[in-house]
């Protein structure tokens, strides 16, 4: 957790501020017990009320500044702990946004909203914490033997010798119990995991009659949690009380030397009495600290997690002198191209070369994982090639900077996806400056414009998150109109027409090979029906090439596509 | 590691260190505060002894410790008296340390039993609430392995684990902390009072007059509290639906390189945290402070009347130092027992949850004479089936279908029509509504849920596997298989060859997520599974992506040897599968639309027709492929 602290330097300033507010805060805290053994000593003693009466106004504004202190030092630890958390959440959220598929893919999604929302405040609570209580304990310690040394340097020596001692033993608990602590986390985890797993899992559980099996896998991971927690709570049991008995029996030594030191005639009995409250003082503050055991080990597991994000590289990043391709007009070629993903024993596409001219459709078709959609995400340049490359206009695109890249491409996802906002937002994503016109146009060429002119609001019509309140087919088209408007040099629809019904499939691509006209179209597919009438077709299997050519052609030369096209359209058609 | 995202945890409740939400935090109410408070304290009831030794030990700690300053200030009084007397010049003056001495070991003696209370109360403790825990969270599986699958699909994961681990742990922990923190707090109010009343009336008075300012400076800040919360759980929210919309939409958020402009959005909204955040806890953070002051105060005016009592002789030295640590000890219990009660709220809202769920409407039992099929030979048939999700929307209306043992019976449709629905009806994850299902000829609803289950063996494309080893992973097909046997159903499922690929073999732990192994490895293992379990009934789902080719072919072949002799149900992608079925049905929105073979329904034009055409065939008939 500490690596995360390099984001508290801006603060600086404020953390040595609220530190050393603390310590006037502290220091006015024990002061009070300074004025009130004034009080005993010169005012009873003389029975001098005035005298009383002066020193209680002067607590009163000791008291006073005290809480200025505490409340200014509240102010800048509310101010640093929330603007820890603001910048680590934008420094994470920028790293997350820089990472390619690669990063993605290793962490996981759902795992990486996580760090980024829930891990984070669970930091940010205790950074609060660590200001608030923490830092008031050694601040306490040390004032409180400043304060006893110069009120009796000698009897002092009792305070001086136990603060070791507790600290040790606070420590020695910490070290017991902390690693403890971090047990029980891992058991809780282990817990929701059988429980997770129990819910994903219930079909099958069921359908392989396993109920009981279950039942004492979770009792089991429960009795394991329980044992533990109940085993900490009990090592914790010990250091409350401990550390009251040691504070308490300070006290005790305290009356003792001092009333030998009193008779003696060394010092007096106010004093006494303001020194058993400055051990009383660091006793409540020694309190605090122990409290938030509980709370580090949460926050350095969530710390470990986030640390994982900034140490992964983003893999893919921009080249310093980036080259333009501005004069093409979306020329893609692949030279040679071999991937594979990281971890797998085969690349997922090897020695690919191909072209897609402008002005033609390249469709390329296959089975399932034979490499299509790596093709597209290559292309986007998700990933990497690990040999080989792959030219835009001339240009390969690891020359180019990524937006510049992806300026020149409409991208149609397999599975479609949406943001919060409006459908005419949704449509604009393509291209910011798009006017109302154009937004409506590529609607009504996605064959989108009938459905949201029959929604109550039309285009400010607010898609939920998620997009649940369209179907899938509503989507789809949304998502081509977004591409439609963006009116880029390169197309590429990733298998995009799935979900939608057969006449509005064709009546869709009636509309987009206008549209379309000068751009070069790449185009993914499953079915041998939208790929017939490309320009060319490139057949994949098992991530090569297995024929490149028009339809007829492929039809006498390729056994691949002869093959899929079997399958797919019946005897009679084919005969 | 935890990554539930059930419900976010709200900056300001840290995990309850200080016990809970915080003074000015929103809490939740019950609906029910009592019913649910009574039911919650009887699962303590179990316990009553321990509890009882409970509130024992914390009423003698709190007695022991309270006494303490007292008798402390006695020693005080002694030192003042003989200074003050050898100030005076009395002859052979001085300080009575016998006396003192004696004080310092009672003194000793409070504390070390004071302590040792405490010690044992929390030791108790500690089992009581555990336990008492434990039999809560026993008591929630039972349940969720009663529910029916209704409920599973009308509950979000995240729902039902928040309520098991973060309803349980809000529980949990008022019940290791709050409680015995109540007790003492009151006992300590009381004992604490007392005590100060035997001192000085007026002096307590004086403190007790300190009472109404702390609701005076409290309450308007407790009021400010909760709008800032209320900001700053709203920004809370808004930025975690953004990070969660573009972190799955990631590669659309690059493709349209709008990567700066989802930051710029996060930056604004971030900023808005922010500004609310750092209000909330700034106001959050001044209500200690001015109890604090509230408190110093009382110290001023107890010193002060306490030295003008003393100089009239009212009262002692001693007793104006017992007061201080009375008076300091005073206000502590009455923010306790202020948070307690916002402890107890948000717990009993907890508890509340929890019980709703134990509440559910539970399966119906299997019936007593329920029977069972010892030698299945898969015949199935639906007569006058209706069936519906919710009552008023009817998916399946008089549909009657004849399955004869050994028969393939193919399910199309197109994505999300719905297909699991069947698998629920034959399995008995659902009631029908009308007409009955039979097996062999005897109603479903007659057999025993356990043996009905055993007649079907399962293999679904999201293929679930658990963190364990592959052997026991499929071993799940059946109780008691022999290492045997497993590596048998591996060989037939061809898996075998694979899995002695893996380091440990059969012995791989797949992790978490199952990401050791890919996707089409994992379906092999669960035909593996399905192999083992041998049933007479199939029910498949045919792959369709994520799967590499030479994978591909091995589950197609794994498949038709599972579907060898046994009636099967296929959820059906493949031409071949669909055609070679005996019959199919066609789903469409969750209800089945269509039935017959592949002839029939060609000829019938209707929607098999056009979703075929679609799928398969080319686009326009006329441009045939030759």
């Amino acid at each position: 957790m500490i690596r995360l602290f390099r984001f508290l330097k801006p603060y600086t300033g404020s953390v040595i501020a609220v530190l050393a507010l603390m310590f006037f805060q502290s220091l006015s805290q024990l002061y009070l017990p300074t004025l009130m053994a004034d009080i005993v000593d010169i005012g009873i003693v003389n029975g001098d009320t005035n005298y009383m009466i002066r020193v209680g106004g002067l607590m009163l504004l000791v008291a006073a500044a005290g809480s200025i202190c505490a409340i200014l030092a509240s102010l800048l630890s509310a101010k640093t702990a929330t603007g820890f958390g603001k910048t680590l959440r934008n420094r994470v959220f920028s790293r997350v946004g820089s990472f390619s598929l690669h990063e993605f893919d290793r962490i996981g999604t759902a795992s990486l909203i996580t760090r980024t929302t829930n891990d984070i405040t669970q930091i940010q609570q205790v950074v609060l914490m660590l200001l608030r209580m923490m830092a008031m304990a050694p601040m306490m310690c040390v004032g409180g033997v400043i304060m006893a040394v110069s009120m009796d340097a000698t009897l002092s020596l009792v305070i001086v010798a136990v603060i070791p001692l507790l600290a040790a033993a606070i420590l020695v608990v910490a070290r017991k119990g902390m690693p403890l602590f971090k047990t029980i986390q891992g058991k809780l985890d282990r817990l929701n995991l059988v429980l997770r797993e129990g819910l994903t899992g219930i079909r099958v559980i069921r359908a392989f009659n396993r109920i009981n099996y279950e039942k004492k896998r979770f009792s089991d991971a429960s009795l394991d949690l329980t044992d533990t927690t109940i085993k900490v709570h009990r090592i914790m049991a010990v250091l409350m009380p401990g550390m009251m008995l040691v504070l308490n029996f300070t006290t005790i030594a305290i009356i003792w030397f001092g009333g030998i030191r009193i008779d003696n005639g060394n010092m007096q009995v106010g004093s006494l009495m303001a020194f058993i409250q400055y051990v009383m003082q660091i006793m409540f503050s020694l309190i605090m600290v122990s409290m938030v055991f509980v709370m580090i080990p949460r926050a350095s597991a969530s710390a470990v997690r986030i640390n994982e994000v900034f140490d992964i590289a983003p893999g893919i990043q921009d080249p310093e002198h980036a080259k333009n391709a501005d004069f093409g007009k979306g020329l893609v070629e692949f030279n040679d191209v071999t991937f594979s993903y990281p971890g797998a024993e085969r690349p997922a596409v090897s020695n690919i070369s191909f072209s897609a001219r402008p002005g033609e459709v390249t469709a390329i078709i296959g089975g399932t994982g034979s490499g299509k959609s790596t093709l597209v995400n290559l292309i986007l340049r998700f990933y990497d090639v690990d040999s080989g490359s792959i030219l835009i206009d001339g240009v390969d695109i690891r020359e180019m900077t990524q937006e510049s890249l992806r300026t020149k491409i409409g991208f149609v996802p397999q599975t479609s996806i949406l943001f919060t906002g409006t459908i005419a937002d949704n449509i604009r994503y393509g291209r910011e400056d798009a006017t109302d016109e154009e937004i409506e146009r590529a609607a009504r060429i996605a064959q989108a414009a009938e459905f949201i002119s029959g929604m109550k609001e039309g285009y400010e019509t607010v898609i939920a998150q998620g997009g649940t309140n369209v179907s899938g087919g509503q989507k789809q088209r949304l998502s081509i109109a977004r591409a439609l408007v963006r009116r880029p040099e390169i197309y590429v629809f990733d298998d995009s027409f799935s979900a939608l019904d057969f006449k509005t499939d064709a009546k869709l691509r009636e509309a987009l090979k206008r549209e379309t006209a000068d751009a070069a179209v790449i185009l993914v597919a499953q079915r041998v029906s939208t790929v017939m009438d490309a320009d060319r077709i490139i057949v994949m299997d098992e991530g090569r090439v297995a024929g490149i050519g028009k339809h007829k052609e492929l039809m006498s030369t390729c056994g691949i596509y002869r093959e899929i096209v079997s399958s797919q359209l019946s005897e009679e058609e084919l005969a | 590691m935890s990554e539930e995202r059930g419900r976010h945890n709200p900056i300001g409740m840290p995990g309850r260190a200080f016990g809970g939400p915080r003074m000015g935090m929103p809490v939740e109410k019950a609906k029910d505060f009592k019913g649910t408070l009574v039911r919650l304290i009887g699962y303590l009831k179990p316990r009553k002894f321990q509890l009882f030794q409970v509130l024992l030990t914390a009423i003698l700690s709190v007695i022991f410790s309270i006494v303490s300053p007292k008798v402390m200030g006695k020693a005080t009084t002694k030192l003042f008296e003989g200074l003050m007397a050898k100030y005076k010049g009395v002859p052979g003056a001085g300080v009575d340390f016998d006396y003192i001495l004696r004080i310092l070991v009672i003194l000793g003696g409070l504390y070390l039993i004071s302590a040792f209370f405490s010690y044992v109360q929390q030791f108790v403790m500690a089992g009581v609430a555990q336990k008492t825990v434990f039999d809560m969270r026993k008591d929630i599986n039972d349940k969720l392995s009663r529910l029916p699958l209704k409920f599973y699909d009308s509950h979000t994961h995240g729902e039902i684990l928040s309520r098991v681990t973060n309803d349980v742990d809000n529980i949990s922990n008022t019940l290791q902390q709050s409680i015995t923190q109540l007790i003492t707090s009151i006992i300590t109010l009381v004992g604490v009072v007392a005590m100060m009343l035997t001192i000085s009336p007026l002096m307590t008075f004086i403190c007790i007059m300190t009472l109404p300012l702390y609701v005076f400076v409290t309450k308007p800040i407790v009021s400010r509290l909760q709008k800032y919360f209320a900001a700053q759980q709203k920004a809370l929210g808004e930025l975690n639906g953004h990070v969660e919309e573009m972190y799955t939409g990631h590669r659309i958020v690059k493709a349209y390189g709008r990567e700066s402009a989802s930051i710029d959005a996060f930056n604004k909204i971030n900023d808005r945290l922010y500004e609310a955040g750092w209000k909330a806890q700034f106001i959050s953070g001044i209500i200690m402070p001015f109890m604090t002051f509230l408190n110093n105060i009382a110290y001023v005016f107890v010193s002060v009347v306490g030295g003008i009592l003393v100089t009239r002789r009212a009262i002692e030295i001693g007793d104006v130092q017992a007061f201080i640590q009375y008076s300091r000890q005073f206000t502590q219990p009455l923010n306790q027992t202020a948070n307690i009660s916002n402890i107890i709220q948000s717990t009993v809202a907890s508890a509340e949850r929890v019980f709703e769920l134990l509440d559910e409407v539970e399966e119906t039992p299997d019936s007593t004479d329920a029977m069972a099929i010892r030698f299945p030979r898969g015949e199935v048939k639906f007569q006058n089936v209706d069936f519906g999700y919710s009552e008023d929307v009817t998916l399946i209306r008089n549909m009657n279908i004849d399955v004869k043992p050994g028969q393939t019976v193919a399910i199309v449709g197109p994505t999300g029509a719905g297909k699991t629905t069947l698998v629920n009806l034959l399995m008995r994850f659902y009631e029908i509504s009308g007409g009955k299902i039979t097996v062999d000829g005897v109603d479903i609803r007659e057999l025993k849920r356990e043996s009905l289950r055993s007649i079907f063996g399962m293999v679904l494309q999201d293929t679930w596997l658990f963190n364990g080893t592959i052997r026991d992973n499929i071993a799940y097909g059946r109780e008691g298989a022999t290492d045997e046997e497993i590596v048998r159903a591996a060989k037939a499922a061809h898996a075998d060859h694979f899995i002695r690929t893996l380091p440990d073999g059969y012995d791989t732990v797949l992790n978490e997520e199952a990401s050791n192994i890919s996707q089409g490895q994992k379906q092999l293992l669960t035909i593996a599974r399905a192999i083992l379990a041998n049933p007479a009934i199939l029910i498949l789902d045919e792959a369709t992506s994520s799967v590499d080719t030479r994978t591909e072919v091995h589950i197609q072949r794994a498949m038709a040897e599972l579907m060898k002799g046994r009636t099967s149900f296929v959820i059906a992608h493949r031409l071949s599968t669909i055609r070679d079925a005996d019959f199919i049905l066609v789903m469409n929105e969750g209800s089945i639309v269509e039935k017959g073979s592949h002839k029939e329904l060609m000829a019938r034009g209707g929607f098999y027709a056009d979703l075929y055409n679609s799928q398969f065939a080319g686009g326009k008939p006329a441009e045939k492929a030759v």
